[in-house]
């Protein structure tokens, strides 16, 4: 038994309304992997705050190798010898990795001396990184890595990794994970927070699970199965997605040589993309974000204007039309930022029903909104795609994120679609909605119409997906059956030329 | 009409004097931009430094004391804008507004009795010998000390941004105040120095104006510098250089302009006196055309309201 190196004792957070941890306690022992797992929602986030000193407990004690560990601020829990990698990459575009670098850390040496710890290090921990180049030309892969370094370089006795897998490729965890090895070779602790449970068996010795902001176990992963591990974060059975052999009808949307220069100046451009869709279909395309997914998505739903003939429906060429002429033709979308791009944060849900909506289900006449009708279409949405929340009159910033995501998909899906594009249909939405939405996609499907799923999520594709290609830096791979692809082939897919790396 | 009253090198001399208050307030205005605030509320802070700086020299005798109380004046309303955006998260874009409309009237009630006025000299840099240099003399040796402290400053934010650990501080809290919070820098802090030093500079570049340039005090007399410093600044994309080089070309036209009136042009006086604004904005939109590297200059977090609990 190793000896503990940080100890958690009744640790309890509240916010108006709700408690975000209850009276949490356990050990994380010295050069120990250890994973916390647990639903949106659960309390992850809010106890880890509470170690990096980004929130104060109302309760309870920390113990750091035996002294008393209250952090006032992150600058406090990093002197200590506490270190974070984001979920959200807390990293600055306009900066080079230099910079960034810099930024992280308390006392941080001369420009040329950091350079050359910087080279140092990415060096023995196989993670290589070219410290002057900009953080926004970087893929997710390379960025994670700067934020790995910024902590490796302060030599810390825990880090602390926030879903550091979840924009990765299956190459990119597995140089990750040797990293994480070497890492705990050397005595440091990890405090690995993910809800991807193979990841954790394969990894972690130790996982605490949490559920409802309260520790449900602390047990040894690689002794209960994955279903067992789910069970206990979600406190239930699941169900996962079926789906429904059918046969593949005719091709209702053709896309042919499509290309879109940078329209940022971090942007992806898209480079000569084709591909055809079937009734019936479920198309996944996987790649790692910033891979041209936003762009193609723009491109599919009339955002961004293309050659017309670039994108066919069912002969009808339609890539220079706007998205409410497309919409009128059956062609909808879904993008995956939910408040701000999917429905605007401030408006009701009526009202997102009414701006998406107006087109397929009449819901204007003459230049004149009809109110009740897209109340009654909202109402259908909650009722039919069991959306939790006060009425049709909640602001769609009121809702949590799977909840406002079930909307939004409801809200595309009820329009009877032919075709449906949607990008990170489950992003940040617990497993247990996510099975519905899943569902809910597969069910359309069945029905005829033809569905694309944009995702990084490589389990949720090989779930639904009948035909699967990878998006890497703008190039579409030729679609392949779902069904005859193995994991490996997948990652050199979504690795494109890179893939060695 | 004779062009050849006019000198090339008195006009290069008296554009350095024309574009001081430009380029003074331009560069206080930039460091608040890089922090990721929007503060456009500088018409306003210059007039209430013009005012401020006036006053205290025609009180006390001394051009020095001017210019630290014209400091001290438009920092002092900028604190009135971080306090509202900082604290109270106020839109920045009307509280700027505001602020301007608040200084304008401040300032002419308060001046009332100060019009036609004579304020104290300020001295000018005189060497022996040095002075005397033709061409190069009346060009680098000959000014007052605003326009060397301008000089300076430029200088130094140029420094300070891309070489100290406060500048990088200040461009990562303009770049993604998020994520710097995430790292645990004091954002409000930061920002609100940097309002401050935005205020101070304004209010440098009133007195620039007041006690030096025209020397006077009438009502309204920064007459939309300000505004051109924050138009300066942008087209400049965000960069040091760049605002001295479109300061100096609003300078060099204003006095261009002014030049060729007297020498009797036949082009009506509204074209040449709109011509300095024309031509600068012109000039700086060209020099900005490449809109993604441009981008890439912007502080990604300008003008956002940042809210510590998330």
């Amino acid at each position: 038994m190793s000896k503990t190196l940080l100890h958690l004792s009744g640790l309890t957070k509240a916010y108006p309304g709700v408690i975000a941890n209850d009276d949490v306690s356990f050990d994380i022992g010295a050069g120990e992997i250890h994973a916390l797992l647990g639903e949106n929602g659960a309390g992850k986030s809010t106890l880890v705050k509470m170690i990096y000193g980004l929130v104060r407990p109302d309760h309870g004690t920390m113990l750091l190798a035996g002294d008393n560990f209250t952090p006032a601020e992150p600058r406090a829990a990093r002197a200590a010898g506490v270190a974070m990698v984001f979920q959200h990459f807390s990293l600055f575009e306009a900066l080079s990795v230099a910079e960034n670098i810099a930024l992280g850390m308390e006392n941080p040496p001369k420009a040329n001396a950091l350079s050359t710890g910087i080279t140092d290090v990415s060096q023995a921990y196989g993670l290589p990184l070219d410290p002057e180049r900009l953080v926004g030309d970087l893929s997710a892969g390379e960025r994670q890595r700067v934020e790995i370094i910024r902590c490796l370089l302060q030599k810390p006795k825990l880090l602390i990794m926030d879903e550091p897998t979840s924009v990765l490729t299956p190459q990119e965890v597995t140089t990750l994970f040797t990293t994480l090895r070497k890492l705990k070779a050397d005595g440091t602790s990890i405090l690995y927070i993910s809800h991807k449970l193979e990841e954790i068996r394969t990894l972690c010795e130790t996982a605490t699970i949490l559920r409802g902001g309260k520790k449900v176990a602390t047990c040894d992963p690689r002794e209960k199965s994955a279903r067992e591990l789910a069970e206990m974060m979600v406190g239930g059975t699941l169900n996962s997605a079926k789906l429904q052999k059918t046969t593949l009808g005719e091709v209702v949307l053709k896309v042919s040589d499509l290309s879109l220069p940078p329209q940022t100046a971090f942007g992806t451009s898209l480079k000569s993309i084709s591909f055809q869709l079937h009734k019936g279909e479920v198309l996944g395309i996987g790649g790692v974000a910033g891979n041209g997914q936003d762009e193609l998505l723009a491109c599919l739903s009339g955002e961004v204007r293309t050659a017309a003939d670039a994108i066919q429906l069912n002969g009808v060429s339609l890539g220079h039309m706007p998205p409410n002429t497309r919409r009128a033709l059956g062609v909808l979308a879904a993008p995956e930022e939910r408040l701000g791009h999917a429905a605007a944060p401030d408006m009701t849900l009526t009202e997102n029903a009414m701006l998406t909506a107006m087109t397929r289900k009449n819901l204007s006449h003459s230049g004149f909104l009809d109110w009740p009708r897209a109340e009654a279409y909202a109402k259908l949405v909650i009722d039919q795609f069991d959306v939790r929340t006060p009425g049709p009159h909640s602001a769609a910033r009121s809702l949590s994120g799977g909840n406002l995501q079930k909307f939004v998909i409801g809200r595309e899906v009820l329009q009877d679609p032919e075709v449906l594009i949607v990008n990170q249909p489950t992003w940040g939405v617990d497993a247990a909605a996510a099975a519905d939405i899943r569902q809910a996609l597969l069910d359309l499907a069945s029905r005829g119409a033809a569905v694309i799923v944009i995702s990084q999520d490589l389990d949720e594709l090989m779930e639904i997906s009948t035909n699967f290609a990878a998006l890497n830096a703008g190039r579409l791979s030729d679609a392949r059956p779902m069904a005859e692809l193995s994991l490996d082939e997948i990652g050199l897919l979504l690795g494109g030329a890179d893939a060695a790396a | 009409m004779d062009l050849s009253a006019i000198s090339p090198t008195l006009l290069v001399a008296s554009l350095m004097v024309a574009a001081t208050p430009i380029l003074l307030a331009a560069i206080g205005e930039l460091v608040v931009e890089k922090s990721g605030v929007l503060n456009l509320g500088v018409e306003g802070m210059m007039i209430t430094g013009a005012f401020s700086g006036f006053a205290a020299a025609v009180l006390t005798g001394s051009p020095m004391v001017g210019f630290l109380c014209a400091a001290i004046g438009g920092a002092a309303l900028s604190v009135i804008f971080a306090i509202l955006t900082q604290y109270f998260l106020s839109n920045q874009v009307a509280t700027g507004l505001a602020l301007t409309l608040f200084g304008l009237g401040l300032s002419a009630m308060l001046g009332q009795s100060y019009v036609g006025i004579k304020p104290p000299v300020s001295a000018k840099l005189d060497l022996p010998l040095i002075s005397d240099i033709p061409v190069i003399g009346p060009i680098l040796f000959s000014h007052d000390f605003t326009v060397y402290a301008a000089l300076t400053l430029v200088t130094g934010v140029w420094f300070f941004l891309k070489y100290t650990r406060g500048g990088l501080i200040l461009r990562a809290v303009g770049e993604s105040h998020d994520a710097a919070h995430a790292l645990g820098y004091k954002v409000v802090r930061v920002r609100i120095l940097a309002i401050m030093f935005g205020g101070g500079c304004a209010g440098l570049g009133g007195a620039a104006l007041s006690l030096v340039r025209v020397p006077q005090w009438t009502e309204g007399m920064t007459a939309g510098a300000g505004w051109i410093a924050l138009a300066i600044v942008v087209f400049a994309s965000w960069k040091p250089a760049r605002v001295l080089l479109g300061a100096y070309l609003f300078g060099g036209v204003a006095v261009l302009q002014l030049n060729l009136q007297a020498a009797g042009v036949s082009i009506p006086v509204e074209y040449l006196s709109m011509s300095p604004y024309l031509i600068t904005i012109i000039v700086l939109v060209v020099m900005s055309t490449n809109r993604a590297k441009s981008a890439l200059n912007a502080p990604a977090a300008l003008g956002r309201v940042f809210h510590a609990s998330r």
